[in-house]
């Protein structure tokens, strides 16, 4: 596509991001797959952009997983919501900015259901007050954490330490960017961009140093899919996804992926070990694979944080590569050194996709 | 060796660029009425051969379509030439004389599978 097209699409779609006070909630799986993510983003909320970002302890799942996995109906989901709503109400915020792909697509076909039903909310207003007597009221806005990152991405870009370049060419990296199927797929004008070329990780990405690659399977899905996964029998599908993606993406070299959802990063980095072992074939250079981050960790890396802390040990892919690539120092020896320079200690190592 | 327990499912993904329309193209040239088709699945419905073999004149021709030839014919088979879809077909199209052009044009070029 003509590059001025894409940028008529951009600004068609482009959200008012309110600029401060927000209430955040936490995604149910990325503290397990990239546990430093979360935290990040409320550091460089709070401590590097100085934002008041409050989360209460008492928020639950939305219900995202269980109602795409079919295994609740939405009227379970919607009043799971309500009660994240009713926090919200509580603690004095208007602003609803979640953590998790998911959960956005889930907070936005509800508040449109209920803007459809009004009837329903008010089912859904008597269930939980039946529940647990609480009362909500609806955001004025909801965000992803990624449309913050966006936001204030060229303050963190003024901030940094290291840009998306290649130390020793001085070329711009080659950043494949992967946005959730939830974020904009569902509701278009909910996303940064729309759905077809979202701007939110771009945006970042130019901002940054790096260079985003156009290739054909740009927005396929990255192969979680939920009952792709869940089942085990439905497994050999959603491998066959991440693996369309990878082929597709393998003759433009990509130097790194960048993604905004839970179950991307974790399909990408961890399906490119199950390649490597299924069918013996590495999609990075020189034995290696393809590093994929979250945009709180790519976030972290350009303001200089330690690559540990960010917690990049616990991806499948090694990432020491791409680390000497940008020029960012490291010490290999404290890479399985937890908090209080505990071990934590060495993975096995793979056989076919080469990692530290 | 495979100690997952799934493999990568294969694609089924049909390149059009690589599909060989010759004899789609005579057998529209003979049958005119190929074409006509609309899919609306009466002639699968009515089917007396359908409900044990999977047979089915919609999935012929749209396997012919893209160029899945064997994957039809080996349906064709099941085929036991009773007329019914023809008596139900709403664009009126002479079903019966589609699949026996059908087995003349890709039998011959096929042989016998």
């Amino acid at each position: 596509m003509i590059y001025q097209g894409k940028k008529k699409i951009w600004s068609d779609y482009q959200k008012e991001i309110p600029d401060d006070h927000w209430y955040y909630v936490r995604s149910c799986i990325r503290q397990n797959f990239f546990p430093a993510s979360e935290k990040m983003f409320l550091e460089i909320c709070r401590d590097v952009l100085g934002k008041d970002i409050y989360e209460n302890e008492h928020h639950t799942t939305c219900g995202g997983i269980a109602y795409h996995c079919d295994t609740i109906p939405q009227e379970t989901a919607m009043t799971i919501v309500a009660r994240q709503f009713a926090l919200m109400t509580e603690a004095g915020y208007k602003n609803y900015v979640a953590s998790c792909i998911t959960s956005f697509g889930n907070y936005s076909e509800i508040l449109e259901t209920w803007r459809e039903f009004p009837e329903l909310e008010t089912k859904i207003r008597e269930m939980l007050w039946k529940a647990c007597r609480k009362e909500f009221n609806k955001p004025e806005y909801l965000a992803h954490s990624s449309d913050l990152i966006y936001k204030f991405r060229n303050e963190i870009a003024e901030k940094a330490r290291f840009h998306l370049i290649n130390k020793d060419t001085g070329e711009p990296l080659r950043v494949v960017e992967h946005i959730g199927c939830h974020y904009s797929k569902m509701f278009p004008s909910k996303g940064v961009g729309g759905a077809e070329y979202p701007y939110v990780l771009t945006g970042m990405v130019e901002s940054w140093g790096g260079n985003v690659i156009d290739y054909p399977e740009r927005r396929h899905c990255c192969g979680y899919g939920f009952r792709q996964y869940h089942v085990k029998a439905n497994r050999g599908y959603s491998i066959a996804n991440t693996h369309k993606k990878f082929e597709s993406m393998e003759p433009y070299k990509p130097d790194m992926i960048i993604t905004n959802c839970p179950g991307c990063p974790y399909f990408l980095d961890r399906w490119q070990y199950v390649i490597a072992e299924m069918e013996g074939k590495t999609y990075g250079q020189n034995g290696y694979g393809i590093p994929v981050f979250t945009y709180e960790e790519v976030a972290g890396l350009v303001l200089g944080y330690d690559p540990w802390d960010l917690g990049l040990q616990l991806h499948q892919v090694a990432v020491e590569p791409l680390l000497d690539k940008i020029g960012i120092e490291y010490d290999p020896a404290s890479k399985y050194l937890g908090t209080n320079r505990k071990d934590i200690m060495r993975p096995e190592l793979p056989a076919n996709l080469k990692c530290h | 060796m495979n100690v997952f327990g799934f493999k990568i499912s294969p694609s089924s993904a049909i390149d059009m660029d690589k599909v060989d329309r010759a004899r789609f193209e005579e057998l529209c040239r003979v049958e005119p009425d190929a074409v006509r088709c609309m899919a609306c699945g009466s002639c699968s419905a009515t089917c007396p051969a359908s409900a044990f073999s999977g047979m089915s004149i919609r999935k012929v021709l749209l396997m012919l379509q893209r160029g899945k030839e064997k994957d039809a014919f080996r349906m064709m088979r099941n085929c036991m030439l009773c007329g019914k879809c023809t008596m139900v077909c709403p664009r009126g199209i002479n079903t019966r004389h589609l699949i026996l052009s059908i087995c003349r044009i890709y039998d011959d070029k096929e042989g016998k599978q």
